[in-house]
């Protein structure tokens, strides 16, 4: 079967409050959906309770996909039985080019850039049927400039957070410098001839109650945005001594390794084998040029350890004394740390001791755990914090309920697999001054630690 | 920036129906201001202030001419919104929209492609009646442009014309013109030929893709882009290799896409390849295998829904193929801030992985999710554990038992339902599961709970010593018991208790018989003690006879580990929506047969020949197997039929067969067609509904025959057609069965 889509976007913004919502865009592919099946789809992800699946959804004869991005809903609806992948990957890349022409994904600014998003739909999606995403294309057709929610300026430091990389020159790029339309006026800002090519790395470990890790799994993905119009050819060298597959040897030096790897179709692999080099011509805008993974060992030690007590004060107090040491070299430090406690049922109040005045710590009733914030973590530092957290008819048993805990954080300039970037080579006919940016990033959001 | 002067503040009010006429009139009084006019960037602004509005949902449509004036325009941004504009409220003002047409015409010539193609796409957007004699000679003259940008829109306004005037018949040379553009350089244009004839030609089957298209298509994948990718690889799925060294010349050749980086090339290439290679099930396994990689990096993508895709089908392979993930189990451990719908697949998922080396670290990831903040979760990981124990139930019913201690309510009824299942399963584990629920102290709150214990101290009742008084409890505040489902338990329990402890049982007993009996207003609940007290009359030997049966069903247990299914079952929902909607669990008795093109339909259709390529399919080509499945109850159908639109409808060109009504059933029974309802024999018009399933989809037909006497009905039958989820070949498969039923009934009166 065909994948017949009747792509007919509509974006819904779910406020914080969850009451007021409205829709911000909408586009009607093929005259089949109903007039009010935005309505209906709306109603319908409202009603949804937490646990049901949600990413297909059937009125009639309709069938309502959608994917959230950016706090919007992205939503396809069609008649017929397409692939599931086909649909959410298109909904994805929809999402991330109205990222990469408006510069962020916002209720804000999508409202101000529909005219840009309406072009957009309008070459990628005829009559039902993607017709094609690739930035090189569509470049020819865009003619709408985007609208910045907010100006950007360079000197916008104030949320360094994920990026603040060192590049060459060792000058900061600002984490939001990426973050702005890729056609954006022309004339100002423009021309800065800038490519960033980003190494993001997302974590996910387990370590038992003794310690011992026992699960690892880092899925990693070079990615360039590129803001040159055209670029010519660019060679991203990486660690020579890369090896992938798991039945490689180890080198006597600190041999970095992957269990595999996929690239971007575009991506020329002939230096690959033996010097490690992509070669790849970046089109405008945002792409990944090769995903990777490694399972069930981690190059380094876990970057966190946990060593936690948990005891019954008397009658109805559970002391929960967390020490917590950061594993990374001392140059080194991780961010936003966020670090969440079960604690058993019923619990009503919390006090805490915390080394210092920037962190936080709360007791979040509705979850049944307490959360405590780190902004800034050095490596090699060791910070704790003890919790007094009371609760009415406490058993022994009530205990089991603390743990696991889990954390999630930002680790700048790293990766755990220690892949690197040696050089990034325009080739020598590219005219006009560009300034190349590579930045590192770790993040885990599933960083599980039993207690 | 100067948009944003004129248009206020960019934060206008988001719905904005109050006062929505004098918006309107105010844009109308600034768009035929000739100052405005002139002014090139302030009308622009007013033009797209009024687009904003429209796709906020405020109705614009008064300003209609005001915009067309505005598409006479050199600014290729102005247009473009002209033109949405135009699209949307065309059918609303036919006769305004066609003053329009004349702009868009000499669009279409226009030097520049993109204007050429821009006109040429809105051109065909527009839905009102009358388009197509406008628009058919810019598309002719579109699918011959030499910029392939033109051809593109042209190609997919074929598709649109035909959708304008679904009722006329065919245009073949346009067929043929679209065949022959199936070899087009510019791989949009071909992709789009395909998507263009599937529609045009879908009454006759769709495009037909033989063995020189096959070829042509699979030799210009590696041009394609990932969509397009794709699209083909599903259309393939048409195609019928003649040989073995043809199918793996195909194989060979697609080979390399199973591996792509993109999870939609691969899972489409594997299922083209687990259906070419039906009849070679080491391929179909190898294939699996070498697409396990990019399928298990889905469940690790950083988009939820495509994990959530990827799960589902990862659930499908395993259905066959349950090891192939096996080693991989802590792919599937779930992550903290994952939503709950994915944490659910993952842990039926986990169940299903475990094997002698990994059972302890599953078993220990899932006992942390016991403690959930979400119930439901925590009973589905308790739930989990409880499958597991049917094969190592010394370490689950530990970690169960150790559950119980936490002492809260619906952690407690889940323990105890799992428990029920468990010895039901799994009889040797009986005597631990009753000890503990001996020790249990606390009893569940909830109904389903209460009657899985009730069920335990009945069933179980002489192990599990402290049992009489705990019934005793229940019996005591059997007046505040509001579910009859409890109080039915209630009393199937106490009476199975009686038989074996009846010393301890008797007197309460009494009192519940005598209560039910004399007070309860549960009519059901009545009957029930009623019945136990009318058996229990015929004395305690006969009693037992009738009230105890087996306690275990040892021969489940070997059902436990799960059979492993053919790869066939599925492969026909293998990406395509079913797996996520749950549509493959309810229509698993769905059968297909793969369509075996007969010696008729061999004939070379080779693009740009009129008569072949117009020809109908043949019948035979067809064949598509109904089923049953589970019973229709007559508001599910109601309800169907009332939400679905008909998708075929078809005079059959004979009267109604003159045999009695159950002979219809059972004839249309032999051919798993179900009949849910008829009108009485010689009721005017004469109706039937009947349904069936089959690919995958659920049927549902309406049998009409109106007063043969009439003066313009010619006395036939009429059959209308709904289906869930559509695919029209099972639709004529399904009318060319019921065709030939009805017309044997005809021609031999049995």
């Amino acid at each position: 079967m065909a994948i017949n889509a009747t792509v007919n976007t509509s974006i819904n913004e779910e406020e914080q409050t969850g009451c007021l919502q409205s829709m911000v865009y909408s586009h009607e592919v093929r005259g089949e959906a109903s007039k009010d099946s935005i309505n209906v789809f709306y109603e319908m992800v409202t009603a949804l309770s937490g646990d049901q699946p949600p990413v297909v959804m059937t009125h009639k004869d309709h069938q309502f996909i959608h994917v959230r991005q950016g706090g919007l809903y992205w939503v396809a609806s069609t008649k017929t039985n397409p692939s599931p992948f086909t649909i959410i990957e298109f909904l994805n890349r929809l999402a991330a080019l109205t990222k990469d022409y408006c510069g962020s994904l916002s209720e804000k600014s999508v409202r101000l850039n529909f005219a840009l998003i309406y072009e957009l739909l309008d070459e990628m999606v005829d009559f039902g049927y993607i017709q094609t995403t690739s930035t090189d294309i569509l470049k020819n057709f865009i003619q709408t400039e985007a609208v910045s929610s907010k100006p950007f300026s360079l000197f916008d430091l104030s949320n360094v957070g994920l990026f603040g990389a060192e590049t060459q020159q060792s000058k900061v790029a600002p984490s939001v410098a990426a973050s702005r339309p890729i056609m954006s006026s022309r004339g100002e800002q423009g021309g800065k001839n800038e490519i960033f090519v980003d190494v993001i790395e997302r974590l996910s470990v387990v370590i038992g109650s003794n310690g011992v890790l026992m699960k690892a799994d880092i899925q990693g993905e070079i990615r360039i945005k590129c803001f040159l119009p055209t670029c010519s050819e660019m060679r991203i060298g990486l660690n020579e001594e890369l090896n992938i597959g798991k039945s490689q040897l180890k080198g006597y030096s600190s041999a970095v390794r992957v269990d595999e790897c996929r690239f971007h179709q575009a991506v020329k692999l002939d230096e690959f084998d033996t010097f490690r080099i992509l070669k790849v011509c970046p089109s405008q805008g945002e792409q990944t040029v090769m995903q990777y993974q490694l399972c069930d060992e981690l190059p380094c030690a876990p970057p966190f350890q946990l060593f936690p007590s948990v005891e019954k004060d008397y009658v109805n107090r559970v002391l929960i004394f967390l020490k917590l040491r950061c594993d990374l070299p001392p140059k080194s430090t991780a961010l936003n740390v966020s670090i969440t406690v079960p604690v058993p049922k019923g619990s009503v109040s919390m006090s805490q001791e915390l080394s210092s005045p920037d962190q936080t710590a709360e007791l979040q009733p509705k979850n049944k755990a307490l959360l405590w914030e780190i902004p800034r973590f050095p490596g090699g530092a060791q910070l704790s914090a003890l919790f007094k957290v009371d609760v009415p008819g406490l058993s022994s048993a009530s205990l089991l309920e603390v743990g696991p805990v889990s954390m999630s954080f930002e680790l700048p300039k790293q990766t755990c697999t220690g892949l690197q970037i040696r050089f990034l080579r325009l080739s020598p006919t590219q005219t006009g001054l560009s300034q190349r940016w590579v930045r590192y990033v770790t993040h885990s959001d599933s960083y599980t630690i039993r207690i | 920036m100067n948009i944003l002067d004129d248009m206020g503040a960019p934060e206008e009010p988001t719905m904005p129906y109050f006062g929505s006429e004098e918006t309107v009139k105010e844009l109308k009084r600034a768009l035929s201001n000739p100052h405005v006019q002139a002014d090139r960037l302030r009308y622009k602004n007013y033009i797209t202030k009024v687009i904003r509005y429209m796709t906020q949902g405020l109705d614009v449509s008064a300003l209609f001419m005001d915009m067309v004036k505005a598409s006479a325009t050199v600014d290729i941004v102005q247009k473009k919104l002209v033109y949405l504009y135009m699209c949307t409220y065309a059918s609303d003002k036919p006769d305004l929209a066609l003053l329009a047409i004349n702009t868009l015409r000499k669009d279409c010539a226009d030097p520049n492609p993109m204007v050429r193609g821009l006109a040429l796409r809105n051109m065909c957007n527009f839905r009102m009646p009358g388009m197509p004699e406008y628009i058919e000679q810019p598309i002719v003259a579109g699918l011959r442009d030499k910029a392939s940008y033109v051809r593109r829109v042209a190609v997919l306004g074929c598709a649109k014309m035909h959708s304008l005037q679904p009722n006329t018949d065919i245009d073949g040379s346009i067929v043929n013109e679209l065949y022959a553009l199936l070899r087009d350089p510019d791989p949009v244009v071909l992709v789009n030929c395909l998507r263009a004839l599937e529609e045009i030609l879908k009454d006759e089957g769709g495009v037909v893709i033989n063995k020189p298209i096959a070829h042509h298509l699979l030799n210009r994948m590696k041009d394609l882009d990932s969509w397009a990718q794709s699209e083909v690889l599903t259309f393939l799925l048409r195609y019928r290799p003649r040989s073995d060294d043809e199918l793996f010349d195909i194989l060979s050749l697609l080979d390399a896409f199973l591996q792509s980086a993109h999870a939609h090339v691969a899972v489409a290439t594997l299922r083209l390849f687990l259906h070419l290679a039906s009849a070679h099930p080491a391929v179909q396994a190898d294939a699996l295998l070498r697409t396990s990689a990019p399928l298990l990096a889905t469940c690790g993508a950083a988009s939820r829904e495509l994990r959530f895709a990827g799960l589902c089908h990862v659930q499908q392979v395993m259905r066959s193929q349950p090891g192939l993930f096996a080693t991989h189990y802590k792919r599937f451990f779930c992550g903290y801030s994952e939503p709950s719908y994915i944490k659910f697949r993952k842990m039926e998922i986990l169940v299903e992985l475990v094997n002698d080396e990994n059972v302890a670290l599953v078993l220990e990831e899932l006992r942390s999710y016991c403690t959930d903040v979400s119930p439901e979760l925590a009973q589905a990981a308790i739930a989990a554990i409880g499958r597991i124990a049917r094969t190592y139930s010394e370490k689950c019913l530990d970690i169960l038992t150790g559950l119980l201690a936490l002492k809260q309510d619906h952690i407690t009824s889940a323990v105890i339902q799992t428990f029920r299942d468990l010895v039901w399963f799994c009889p040797q584990s009986t005597a631990a599961v009753c000890q503990t629920v001996e020790a249990c102290v606390d009893n569940p709150q909830d109904s389903e709970g209460k009657q899985a214990l009730l069920w335990l101290l009945g069933e179980h009742g002489e192990q599990i010593s402290s049992a009489p008084y705990v019934m005793e409890g229940y019996i005591d505040g059997l007046k505040t018991e509001l579910s009859s489902a409890v109080k039915m338990e209630l009393l199937s329990a106490s009476v199975k208790m009686f038989l074996c402890r009846p010393a301890e049982t008797q007197d309460m007993l009494g009192r519940l018989l005598h209560y039910y009996i004399e007070e309860e207003s549960d009519m059901c609940v009545r009957d029930r003690a009623l019945l136990y007290y009318r058996v229990l009359q015929r004395g305690v030997e006969e009693t037992r006879k009738v009230v105890t049966g087996p306690k275990s069903d040892p021969s489940m247990s070997v059902l436990t580990g799960r059979q492993e299914e053919p790869i066939s079952l599925w492969a026909s929902t293998f990406n395509t929506l079913g797996p996520l909607s749950g549509w493959d669990l309810c229509l698993q008795t769905a059968v297909i047969s793969a369509s075996e093109p007969s010696g008729s339909a061999e004939n070379e259709l080779l693009p740009g020949s009129t008569d072949v390529t117009l020809s109908s399919p043949n019948d035979t080509q067809e064949e598509i197997s109904l089923s049953l499945g589970p019973p229709l109850s007559h508001e599910t159908f109601e309800k169907m039929w009332l939400d679905l639109e008909i998708l075929h409808r078809q005079t059959l060109g004979f009267p109604r067969p003159k045999t009695a009504p159950d002979t219809l059933q059972a004839a249309l029974q032999l051919v798993k067609i179900q009949t849910l309802a008829f009108t009485p024999g010689d009721a005017v018009p004469w109706k039937a509904y009947l349904y069936t399933r089959g690919t995958g989809t659920l049927i549902l037909a309406e049998l009409l025959q109106e007063d043969p006497d009439a003066p313009d009905s010619e006395g036939s039958l009429v059959v209308s057609v709904k289906q869930q989820p559509g695919n029209q070949q099972t639709i004529r498969g399904f009318v060319l069965i019921l065709k030939s039923v009805l017309q044997t009934l005809n021609v031999d009166p049995l």
